[in-house]
């Protein structure tokens, strides 16, 4: 038998997830038509969005705190980060869950690797993608048709931190709802709920900021919170110093305990369930 | 004798399956099995349709936990110490891919050396071996969704192989496959085998996948163990016959003559069988002298069919 020295920790090279994102990135990079499609909705919901805030804030020019141009700078921060947090589901988790339904799974399980790390790795590839075109095209053009507010200084280092923390929540929520897949088989109820939650707990719909005291407190300490009113304040600068710094503590909080979540499920799963097909 | 590579003690699984109506019910699909398996074996896995085959070679890799049993591979337990083992062992399902769709064959291997963490040295000097061996050079800048079936098929046994496992388990490898390609493959598990010593657990549906490669064949059927031996055993194994081909000059009633019994009558053709270890010459000479022959000719048991009487008597 060839001597051939097996390594004694499983653990792969740090170079491997580098890779798998590199991989995921290219890969999402090929579908230019997809991307330019992507881009002219954001472009055109952020348009039409920007004219129904711009009609309630005229109504109310302090709503929430924001003035108008807070106002319509979040609407075009929202268009960005929809596709970068995957707002409607979607990314690596999706894909995992069709291999846990045709039984692909398999080929992940008898690999050396973190599962978890290697999905995380995937999606924080997409995330950088999605953010570069689809975040960043739709605000160029949300910049060239409305007077925004541009983030410098602090606000743009808080901003910048918000962004993986923003992707890490939102892929270990979109990753529970596809491991339910393992003991459900299909997972469209629990991710038709994320989504529901996401949509509607990020501030997509309508900023948390709105909401009246109590019900506002609630939902911005939710991990929702994470996936766009909190970039966002940070962004416009309505979130400075130490309660910038306490906000994006309390996101990577989430980040960590709903990342341990997936870890631990995967285990159960790995532990009690069953790989399909022959 | 060496320490078994593998080593399975009344291993079992049972699933739960629910029927719309019956409710649920239990399917015990691996019914207490015994067997081991020791370094540079060639044994294949054997049995029909939904006979357990699947479910073993999943235990053995670690995807799936045992219900109950002792399972040990190069001395781990494979569901316990999966990542570990997975170092150890290299997987090729016939219906699942391990590559990447996207990627030429040539970034999927580099994206295992890494998975793998395969001294850079060894990896290239593997890669080179199989590039060779399975004919993979014009098929390495090749991206994997535009390989044929054999194509991929190819690439997959190669992307099992790059990080030096100790044993190759392979599960349908050749379906689908052309003749040309199925005996490429053989050849190349043979090869293995003598240039490396790898371990092969093959299952397969084709027998002639197991008369080329294997020396042992193990038989499932309804999860159970039905024979575990050389194939030779199970050629002439209890009721298992020759059948001489008698062509008369004119049709006649059934042929009698001591130690065949007549089969089958077709026209002046007569199929007469006799026990597989007994001679042919008497049986022969026997028919020659009291019939007008016109053509014999000698049928060696057909392993198919001794697996057809082994599936069909449980
Ligand atoms: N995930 C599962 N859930 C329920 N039953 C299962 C599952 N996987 C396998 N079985 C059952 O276990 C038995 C053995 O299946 P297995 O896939 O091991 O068969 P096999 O020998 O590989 O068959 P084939 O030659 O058709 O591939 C079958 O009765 C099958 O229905
Ligand atoms: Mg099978």
């Amino acid at each position: 038998m060839p001597a051939v020295p097996v390594p004694q920790s499983a653990a792969p090279h740090p170079s491997l997830y580098a890779a798998v994102a590199a991989r995921s990135f290219r890969r999402y990079a090929t579908y230019v038509a997809a991307t330019l499609a992507g881009i002219f909705t954001n472009s055109v919901f952020g348009v039409i969005t920007s004219f129904v805030y711009v009609a309630v804030w005229r109504a109310n020019p302090t709503a929430g705190g924001y003035d108008v141009t807070d106002a319509v700078t979040y609407v075009w921060i929202g268009q960005a980060m929809l596709m970068t947090v995957c707002m409607f589901g979607g990314g690596s988790p999706d894909a995992l869950a069709s291999r846990i339904r045709s039984g692909d799974v398999a080929v992940d399980l008898y690999r050396p690797v973190s599962l978890l790390g290697w999905y995380l790795a995937a999606d924080l590839g997409r995330a950088a993608y999605h953010l570069l075109t689809r975040g960043a095209a739709p605000l160029l053009v949300g910049g060239l048709l409305f007077d925004l507010r541009w983030p410098l200084g602090w606000e743009l280092l808080w901003f910048g931190l918000s962004l993986p923390l923003a992707v890490a929540v939102s892929f270990a929520l979109r990753m529970l709802a596809a491991l339910s897949a393992f003991w459900l088989l299909d997972d469209t109820g629990p991710r038709s709920l994320l989504n529901f939650l996401a949509v509607f707990g990020s501030g997509l719909t309508v900023p948390l900021v709105l909401f009246p005291d109590g019900v506002r407190e609630v939902l911005t300490a939710l991990p929702f919170a994470a996936y766009l009113q909190l970039p966002a304040d940070l962004w416009l600068g309505q979130r400075t110093g130490v309660d910038a710094l306490a906000a994006l503590g309390l996101a990577a909080g989430w980040a960590v305990v709903l990342l341990t979540a997936c870890a631990w499920v995967l285990r159960a799963a790995e532990r009690r369930v069953v790989v399909q097909g022959g | 004798m060496t320490e078994p590579l593998v080593e399975a003690r009344d291993l079992r699984r049972t699933f739960t399956v629910r029927t719309r109506g019956e409710g649920r019910r239990e399917v015990v699909a691996v019914r207490d099995v015994s067997f081991a398996v020791h370094p540079g074996e060639m044994v294949g896995y054997i049995g029909p349709n939904g006979a357990g085959k699947s479910t073993t070679v999943k235990m053995l890799t670690g995807i799936l936990v045992p219900t109950s049993g002792h399972l040990r591979v190069a001395g781990l337990e494979p569901s316990r110490h999966r990542r570990r083992l997975a170092q150890r062992i290299g997987v090729v399902f016939g219906q699942r891919t391990s590559l990447w769709w996207d990627l030429p064959l040539r970034d999927s291997f580099a994206l295992l050396q890494k998975v793998y963490r395969t001294d850079p040295a060894r990896h290239s000097a593997n890669l080179d071996r199989f590039t060779e061996l399975l004919d993979l050079g014009r098929l390495l800048d090749t991206p994997v969704r535009q390989l044929s079936l054999g194509q991929r098929m190819r690439g997959d046994i190669a992307a099992a192989l790059l990080h030096d496992p100790d044993v190759l388990y392979l599960d349908e490898p050749t379906i689908g496959l052309d003749v040309v390609s199925k005996g490429r493959l053989r050849e190349f598990l043979r090869t293995l085998n003598a240039e490396r010593g790898v371990t092969l657990m093959l299952t397969t549906h084709d027998l002639q996948d197991i008369e080329a490669v294997c020396d042992r064949v193990v038989v499932i059927d309804h999860g159970t163990i039905v024979h575990d031996g050389s194939l030779e055993d199970l050629r002439t194994r209890g009721g298992s016959t020759r059948t001489l081909v008698v062509d008369l000059v004119d049709e006649a009633p059934p042929v009698d003559v001591p130690g065949a019994t007549t089969t089958r009558v077709e026209g002046p053709r007569q199929w007469l069988s006799f026990p597989a270890d007994a001679s042919a010459a008497p049986v022969v000479a026997a028919v020659a002298a009291a019939y007008d022959v016109a053509d014999l000719s000698l049928q060696e048991p057909d392993i198919e069919q001794v697996i057809r009487e082994l599936y069909a008597g449980r």
